[in-house]
């Protein structure tokens, strides 16, 4: 039996970053954040130096994204593959119709977003994806962020890529956007001052408080995150980030985090797509 | 999530004696009763408190469930079977609800 306990009181981490200490963990490199010593090949999770945040995952939680039943993800999915197959709108009309068989017409489409989206001038995401073709394809009223809704239909558009490398192009038109996301990244902001980078680039493997910091990567979402009892965007994951170091966030889907969207997801180029990812 | 749907993963088949492992998850929120909303007053308690395992109406494994643990709550469990027959999945929720699943094994 697996017991989780419910960490209480969000905000919690936020008040514990006053006078944030970031404690160097000695000889981390490849070994397990639980401890156990053993040297594990990471395989896929592990390209040269960019490594998924699987592999800063305790033993517990990496074996409960690798039992797709154990992986409270895939009931988010289950929804999603409903959602596929469901006429809505007044085209009448369901993803199935257009796009057929998920497996087949939807095999690699999460390795290259966010694209360029030449209609609107900007960045587009598989949310935003998925909401455009709900309003223009369907005529029906797009998914509100953080519903279950579109938690589970990404999860399930994602998760058919699942194993294949991310491969996002920050050239072109896209390129622009691409300088905005990285700016963003190396930006200090909030009251403590911080740039992603300081966590993210500078330590992972270390640990700040109880958590031990990885790369920052955004293979596995949306992710069942252990402390929030449920699937999250990678928009909440920034928002959180923002928040822990006294920042305002943005608000879901905004420009600026697609644009850092674009910019994180081409720092894991050549990691597998994780989709369902499970951390604490 | 609105519908709560139990899962039970168990072989469907399996030889005389055999020891088998039997998966469960169910999306339940746990609300655990100490947690306060945006204007202070506490959000009652609703979790789910009692989980039931029978094969062929017999009771063979069962486990109370604390306020402490988490949403969804996964529980993986053995049985020996000696003949063929059904399991009876039960969750019981604070509410009153009962949230049940089934399944049959065949045993060569
Ligand atoms: C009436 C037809 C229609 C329906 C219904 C429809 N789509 Fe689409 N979808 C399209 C079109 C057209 C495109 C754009 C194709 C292109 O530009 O190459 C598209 C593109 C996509 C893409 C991006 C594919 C890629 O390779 O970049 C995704 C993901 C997607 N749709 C998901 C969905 C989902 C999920 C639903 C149901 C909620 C849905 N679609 C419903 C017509 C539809
Ligand atoms: C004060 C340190 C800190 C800063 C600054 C910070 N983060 Fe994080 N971030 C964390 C912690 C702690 C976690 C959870 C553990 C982990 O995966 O690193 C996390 C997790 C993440 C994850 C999820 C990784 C995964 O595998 O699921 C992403 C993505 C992320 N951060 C992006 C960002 C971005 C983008 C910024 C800048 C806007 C940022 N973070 C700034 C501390 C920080």
């Amino acid at each position: 039996m697996t017991r989780m306990v419910k960490i209480p009181g969000g905000g919690r981490l936020s008040r514990l970053m006053a006078g944030l200490v970031i404690a160097a963990v000695p000889a981390t490199g490849a070994v397990a954040a639980d401890g156990d010593g053993t040297r594990i090949d990471w395989g896929p999770y592990k390209v040269g130096d960019v490594r998924s945040g699987y592999t800063y995952a305790g033993a517990q939680t990496r074996a409960m994204q690798d039992d797709d039943f154990q992986n409270p993800a895939f009931l988010w999915l289950e929804r999603g593959a409903e959602l596929w197959d469901t006429a809505e709108g007044a085209a009448g009309k369901a993803c199935a119709d257009c796009h057929g068989d998920a497996e087949e017409s939807m095999a690699d489409v999460a390795t290259h977003y966010p694209i360029y989206f030449e209609d609107w001038g900007k960045l587009m995401n598989i949310e935003q994806r998925i909401n455009w073709c709900r309003e223009t394809q369907m005529q029906a009223e797009p998914f509100e962020w953080e519903s279950d809704d579109l938690l589970g239909i990404t999860a399930f558009v994602k998760h058919q890529s699942k194993g294949l490398p991310v491969d996002v192009s920050v050239d072109g038109p896209a390129a622009p956007f691409f300088e905005k996301g990285k700016a963003f990244y190396e930006e200090r902001r909030g009251q403590l001052d911080m740039a992603c980078t300081h966590c993210h680039v500078d330590h992972p493997g270390d640990l700040i408080r109880a958590e031990t910091l990885s790369q920052g990567q955004a293979n596995g979402f949306p992710t069942y995150r252990l402390k929030w009892q449920t699937l999250g965007s990678l928009h909440r994951r920034f928002r959180g980030c923002n928040r822990n170091i006294r920042a305002e966030p943005f608000p879901y889907g905004s420009d600026e985090y697609t644009n850092l969207e674009l910019y994180v997801t081409w720092r894991g180029n050549g990691l597998p797509v994780e989709s369902p990812s499970v951390r604490k | 999530m609105a519908t709560i749907r139990p899962r039970v993963k168990a072989p469907k088949k399996a030889a005389a004696g055999e020891i088998i492992e039997i998966k469960t998850l169910i999306n339940h929120d746990m609300e655990s009763g100490q947690r306060k909303d945006k204007d202070g007053n506490p959000i009652p308690r609703q979790i789910i408190h009692k989980f039931t395992a029978e094969f062929n109406g017999t009771e063979f494994f069962s486990v109370d469930l604390a306020p402490a643990i988490s949403a969804n709550p996964y529980l993986s469990f053995n049985a020996k079977v000696d003949e063929s027959g059904e399991f009876t999945f039960r969750w019981f929720d604070d509410d009153g609800s009962v949230y049940e699943d089934t399944k049959s094994i065949e045993v060569t």
